[in-house]
């Protein structure tokens, strides 16, 4: 285990805990991905930190590359944690923006993604992209595992510099299957709402 | 700084006299767990044995602290604070404009307690939070401009960081008490405050599960009973009173020390168990396996340091 990541995991446990509450599942070497809420910075390293020390290092987030692309913020994402650097801008036009995590999934590695693609401002996620139904399809035997993070949009929402440390559980839900033949919007709003009754959040009512 | 704590042949004793404490208990935990029952009660079991684990760790962790000496006993009662104070703030609802001086709660207030205590500032340690920060949080949420709720909001943090730092801090701050003819044993005081709470709450806990019928306030504490809380507080002072002799008290002094601390104990278990229920919530947090969070087993502390610090710096320091 690397030193800065070890110190990295340090930091979280200390600003925010990362407690595991393995609420549907247990930890597994199968390999996985793991789909959360998405509100803040700490979001990735909460969800690593909250793993067993054995399965981080084959669990590998994926990080956008026009922010984690380049100089210190390139070396912790990569060197530490093994991230999966994606285009989210599509410049690259040429190439799926799907085909490194593919990658990663075909080398055996598991994945830490966020399926609403960008930081929302609530407890309850946003719309979830249609990223996971595709690595769903590709790979029918990964295991695709709902996850909750409480509280980290209090931690370090959208905008702050200066974190709050709360209290923050991780819960891990119950592996979703994909079924032959499920529509895509069914899916996706069926992965959803696991992750949501992990958090025993409800819909915003004016959403 | 001073000397390092734990040089002392009778914290090698207390240390061992817990660990035979902890081995009987865990083997009457394992005894019970075998006998079969309603599953309420084996519920009730299972818990006394994840309590009883996390105690182990719990004594562990202070062995290990006292051992290393006094800066690294300032910082784990840091620590302390700062994970209660974090369980405080997550059940309180916040909004953007308490960010700043929440940040500022953690990131200057916590250190600067314990750090003060370390440079022997007693007088600006007992002041630092009632006005300082008392005075100046609040200015930095105004300058935000959010007035929703600012009274409340308000009230709130300030609650949050005079128990979980301030009343807190008074446990380490024993450190700093020079009784005459006790030099190089101040480390005992904090282990005597410690070993007498936590007595007094596992004693309750036991009298209360054994002989506890009627509730003292069902609504507040569904665990604190008329049997528990007099059965437990009589053997929480006595235990204190026989072991005056790591003390600089004598053994009727002692015991009425302990009742002090028995008695405020209760009252902080009591009075934080309101404050956390007015929050909605029935744990602290998930800290300590069996316990719940930091602060419910901190609860009883946070009450009586500040108490026995006082008296016993009143009646026993130049």
């Amino acid at each position: 285990m690397r030193v800065s990541s070890v110190l990295l995991v340090g930091v979280v446990k200390l600003l925010v805990g990362a407690y595991a509450r393995w609420v549907g599942t247990q930890p597994s070497a199968a390999q996985r991905i793991y789909f959360a809420n998405h509100t803040s910075h700490i979001d990735t390293l909460a969800l690593w930190s909250a793993l067993p020390l054995a399965l981080r290092a084959h669990t590998r987030p994926i990080a956008a590359r026009d922010y984690w692309g380049s100089g210190l913020k390139r070396y912790i994402a990569t060197r530490s944690f093994g991230a999966v650097l994606i285009d989210r801008a599509r410049e690259n036009a040429t190439e799926d923006p799907l085909e490194p995590l593919r990658a990663a999934l075909r080398a055996g590695d598991s994945l830490i993604i966020f399926p609403e693609g960008t930081r929302g401002t609530s407890a309850v996620p946003e719309r979830f992209r249609a990223g996971l139904y595709r690595l769903g399809q590709d790979f029918p035997q990964v295991e695709l595992v709902p996850v909750y993070l409480d509280n980290l949009h209090r931690t370090l929402p959208k905008g702050s510099l200066l974190p709050v440390p709360m209290v923050c559980t991780v819960r891990f839900g119950a592996p979703l299957r994909l079924a032959p033949d499920e529509p895509r919007d069914e899916f996706l709003a069926r992965a959803r709402a696991a992750v949501m009754a992990l958090g025993a959040v409800q819909e915003n009512p004016d959403a | 700084m001073r000397e390092l704590l734990a040089t002392t042949p009778e914290m090698l004793w207390l240390f061992g006299g817990l660990v035979g404490l902890l081995a009987v208990a865990s083997t009457i935990g394992a005894v019970l767990s075998r006998r079969a029952g309603t599953p309420q009660s084996i519920e009730v079991r299972a818990n006394l044995v994840a309590r009883i684990n996390a105690w182990w760790v719990m004594v562990a962790v202070l062995a290990v602290t006292f051992l290393l000496g006094r800066a690294v006993t300032l910082v784990v009662f840091g620590l302390m604070a700062w994970f209660a104070l974090r369980e405080f703030v997550t059940l309180t609802p916040t909004r953007t404009a308490d960010r700043l001086p929440l940040s500022v709660a953690f990131f200057v207030v916590v250190p600067a307690q314990f750090l003060l205590i370390g440079l022997d500032q007693y007088g600006t340690f007992s002041i630092f939070v009632p006005v300082y920060a008392f005075l100046l949080l609040p200015a930095i949420a105004a300058l935000r401009g959010d007035v929703d709720d600012f009274l409340p909001r308000t009230a709130k943090l300030q609650w949050g960081l005079m128990i979980t730092v301030y009343c807190l801090s008074h446990a380490p701050a024993l450190l700093l008490l020079q009784v005459p003819g006790f030099e190089g044993r101040d480390a005992l005081l904090l282990f005597y405050l410690l070993l007498v709470v936590q007595m007094s709450d596992v004693m309750q806990y036991v009298c209360g599960k054994l002989w506890g019928k009627t509730k003292i306030a069902p609504l507040v504490s569904p665990s604190k009973t008329v049997a528990g809380f007099v059965g437990g507080g009589l053997a929480a002072t006595a235990i204190g009173a026989a072991m005056w002799w790591i003390t600089p008290f004598s053994p009727a002094v002692s015991a009425a020390m302990s009742a002090v601390i028995v008695m405020m104990g209760f009252l902080g278990g009591l009075t934080l168990s309101a404050v956390k229920r007015s929050l909605g919530a029935k744990d602290w947090g998930v800290m300590i396996e069996g316990h719940g969070g930091v602060l419910d087993r901190l609860d009883s502390v946070c009450f009586a340091a500040p108490v026995f610090f006082h008296l016993t710096r009143y009646f026993y320091t130049p």
